[in-house]
């Protein structure tokens, strides 16, 4: 444990190294530039709550990020299950639109999300397990599927009337957006689930059989069917929970923060995710305060190119550096581990 | 090479695998490393090729201290050594194989040498056959020559016959005595007696660490026993009892899977009986016992068990069907997993929550009835080769019908395999049927009711082990005579000549 948070100390040495490096090549005030970044994030209650609108996508696809890792996949196509997530949420709210209350409507809509999202996550598994095709190609192809679908439907089928852009579809009134708390534009709603699917992911990989044989099949499958476990079925549920969790990411960005389906309704926090959970180690424990920590980079760089003249790729750039920093001073403790052995 | 390691400590963090060993070796002579599993023969070893550091101690080399920092330092002063679990490359050819760890030479001068080498030892080798065609024992003689061709003066061999066929053990031993005749020194480690009284000039017996004694040749079996164990094991008991109704059926069965596959077996294996399946590695055996399981299917014939088709692992294993397979780490248990976790999979039949307060009983109970060198929080790949061994032996269901095992006593010391076969033959006497692999003819002898013996697929004989001899069966399973005339308790069993 001692060598874990020296691991992390060494990191952070890293990325703070790089960072004022880089900011000092481009001719920025590194110091400026760092408090700018803490000032646009933490800064005010309403600069919070915009990192908490952030934080919540994140940290689901972290959650269900948390599976896939944990028995071996590289479910490089969460960013596609976010897209679906969010298509299926829009397709119920235009359905039911007029048909339902409002409230019952809503909670259609994100189970549909949901659905969508783990089908398209199901496909990727099915792929892995039926057809041989490795899950990081199946999920990056059908990524540029869910991308073209999302552009077809906002420049087809759903196109607003009269003219088809790219700001999106016809935004939803007002009755069918997941209501915000008072001091600030974060719905309590995507909160709480957020931290339910924390919670959740936290009992069933803890307490349940279920973490238990994720983790067999992911170290063993062919022990694993020995030891009397159907591996594919656990691919499968692995899969689906990641892309339930992902489509409820996106049907939360449909709701909650956009109130219409946009061609960049994922936002790239499906890859971003992916950087949370290999951050994390792969564990849950830290998914949420490091997802936090990406969500404030976000957030905060918005300002540098106004104040600064800088690109807000900034935030990019430390996040990249903070996964490489990471896994090099992890790299280089098993190494001197291996050493003293 | 004069060798003398001195007080040699090893820890691994709460573990102490080495306990102050002191030991030496006169250039030209055989020296024996005998202890049961767990005893650290293989951990003193790995430090002396560098391959581990030690925590305290120092090695001698003629005289002078040495420190190796990798094994290819030790390689470079003259110490080599050949793992128990051959470390090559299996998707490259032989001679690829023989070109590591040297500046270039052209191929066809390497290749050159390497035959040279070959024939001076008597050894076969296939220069451009994939590492993966070749047996354990070819692969063995390949990496000994490689040390050779490296300049190796000290020659250290962990287990060295384990997996390879008794022909190959002799011309094994052949070619050791002649390096030691050379001058260099060899170091055999091994848990078999008859390997060291073979082969030994002097020995040292380690337990739990530590030097239990030593010994020069002519050795007494008894005095070695018992520096091994404390007192000589006892030989567990063959049950008797009358075989009952057929439980597995196989039907002109072929099969692929082993190096041979299976072709056109037909045999009948009845309730309570104890067969041993003989037979050069992937001679059929392995195959046969995977066809049984419902791991494999046959693309011709068919095989029942208990009366209805060997299809589906899982539904077999429901049934009451048990499979052991060989492969530890690779197929058995799952590295990263504890031993307490090994046994929370295995309880299913609680629904959802993990069973942890079940599964900490029992793996409680069986490090303890197993003695199991470790803790029920203790990842499996940190266990030695014999206490992972042990630990799956007492993953297998309590009642089963049908054991299938393969190799079930690999890598144990003689009292734990009689041990483990006083346990397995227990099932017997409940009307358990077993059929099982072993390389060992002598344990097939001593558990077995039944031999069946296997030769590049094909069943060539069928006997009674009470009528049988290690001679008789070893020219069965070299497939040189023909087969010994079938013995079998039914009418429908039919011998299948190759």
């Amino acid at each position: 444990m001692r060598s874990r948070s020296f691991e992390t100390l060494v990191a952070a040495g890293l990325v703070l190294i790089f960072t004022t490096a880089v900011l000092l090549l481009t001719g920025a005030p590194p110091l400026e530039a760092f408090s700018l970044l803490v000032r646009g994030s933490f800064g005010s209650v309403s600069k919070l709550a915009r990192v908490l609108t952030v934080w919540v996508p994140l940290t689901l696809c972290a959650c269900g990020l948390i599976y896939t890792f944990r028995i071996g996949l590289w479910n490089i196509g969460v960013e596609g299950q976010v897209i679906l997530g969010a298509v299926g949420t829009t397709w119920a709210l235009r359905a039911g639109a007029g048909h339902l209350p409002p409230g019952v409507l809503l909670a259609l809509a994100m189970a549909t999300g949901v659905l969508l999202g783990a089908g398209w996550s199901l496909a990727a598994g099915v792929l892995r397990t039926r057809g041989g095709v490795n899950e990081i190609f199946a999920g990056l192809g059908l990524n540029f599927v869910a991308q073209g679908v999302v552009l077809w439907l906002i420049f087809g089928p759903w196109k607003r009337p009269g003219v088809a852009s790219m700001s999106g579809t016809v935004p939803f009134p007002p009755e069918l957006w997941l209501p915000n708390f008072s001091w600030g534009r974060l719905s309590p709603v995507a909160l709480g689930c957020a931290v339910g699917a924390l919670v959740l992911t936290a009992w069933l990989l803890g307490r349940t059989r279920v973490g238990l044989f994720l983790r067999a099949v992911g170290g063993n499958p062919r022990a694993a069917h020995l030891l009397g476990l159907p591996p594919e079925r656990y691919l499968l549920l692995a899969m689906v929970m990641a892309g339930g969790m992902a489509g409820l990411a996106g049907g939360i960005q449909v709701t909650a923060v956009y109130h219409r389906l946009i061609p960049a309704i994922s936002s790239n926090y499906g890859y971003l995710a992916l950087l949370v959970t290999m951050l994390a180690g792969f564990r849950l424990g830290p998914v949420a305060p490091i997802a936090l920590f990406f969500a404030g980079l976000n957030v905060g760089s918005v300002q540098l190119p106004m104040a600064l003249q800088l690109d807000s790729s900034l935030s990019g750039v430390i996040q990249g550096a903070s996964v490489l920093a990471v896994l090099l001073a992890h790299g280089w403790g098993v190494h001197r581990a291996r050493r003293q052995a | 090479m004069h060798i003398v390691l001195d007080d040699i400590h090893k820890r691994y963090g709460r573990v102490h695998a080495n306990r102050g060993v002191s030991l030496e070796v006169r250039a030209g002579t055989i020296h024996g490393v005998l202890g049961e599993n767990g005893a650290g023969k293989s951990t003193l070893m790995r430090i002396l090729a560098g391959y581990t550091r030690p925590t305290s101690g120092r090695i001698l080399l003629d005289g002078d201290e040495v420190r190796w920092r990798t094994p290819a330092e030790a390689v470079a002063r003259g110490v080599g050594m050949l793992y128990q679990d051959p470390m090559d490359f299996l998707a490259m050819t032989a001679l690829e194989n023989y070109a590591l760890g040297r500046p270039w030479v052209p191929a066809r001068e390497l290749r050159r040498d390497l035959e040279a080498r070959a024939a001076e030892l008597g050894f076969a080798v296939h220069p451009e056959m994939p590492l993966e065609r070749l047996t354990v024992g070819e692969r063995q003689q390949l990496e000994l020559l490689r040390l050779l061709s490296l300049g190796v003066g000290v020659l250290i061999l962990d287990e060295p016959t384990t997996g390879i066929s008794g022909v190959q053990r002799e011309i094994l031993f052949a070619a050791l005595r002649r390096l030691a005749e050379q001058g260099r020194s060899v170091l055999l480690v091994s848990h078999k007696l008859e390997d060291v009284e073979a082969l030994c000039d002097e020995v040292t017996v380690l337990r739990q660490g530590a030097v239990a004694g030593r010994a020069e040749r002519p050795f007494r079996t008894r005095e070695l026993l018992e520096m091994m164990f404390g007192q000589p094991p006892a030989v567990p008991r063959r049950v008797a009892g009358a075989p009952g109704e057929p439980v597995l059926v196989f039907r002109d069965a072929w099969a692929t899977g082993g190096r041979a596959g299976l072709r056109g077996c037909s045999t009948t294996i009845r309730e309570g009986e104890v067969v041993g399946l003989a037979g050069v590695e992937g001679a059929g055996q392995n195959a046969f016992l995977r066809l049984a399981a419902g791991l494999n299917r046959p693309y011709r014939g068919g095989v029942e068990v208990c009366g209805a088709p060997a299809e589906g692992y899982r539904r077999l294993r429901q049934r009451g069907v048990a499979f052991l397979p060989s492969g530890r780490l690779e197929e058995g248990l799952v590295a990263g997993l504890s031993v307490l976790d090994h046994f929370a999979l295995g309880r299913t039949r609680i629904p959802f929550l993990a069973p942890w307060r079940g599964a900490a009983e029992r793996a409680e109970g069986a490090i303890r009835r197993y003695r199991i060198r470790g803790e029920p929080g203790t990842p499996v790949e940190a266990l030695s080769g014999g206490n992972q061994q042990r630990v799956l032996l007492a993953l297998l269901p309590e009642r089963p019908r049908l054991l299938l095992l393969e190799s079930p006593t690999r890598g144990l010391d003689l009292e734990s395999a009689h041990w483990v076969w006083e346990q397995l033959l227990a099932h017997k006497a409940r009307g358990t049927t077993i059929v099982f692999s072993s390389p060992e003819l002598d344990e097939i002898l001593m558990v077995a009711e039944r031999v069946l013996v296997f030769h590049d697929g094909a069943l060539v004989a069928d006997v009674k082990a009470a009528e049988t001899s290690v001679a008789e069966l070893g020219s069965a399973i070299a497939g040189k005579t023909p087969p010994a005339p079938a013995r079998t308790p039914s009418p429908e069993a039919v011998v299948e000549a190759p």
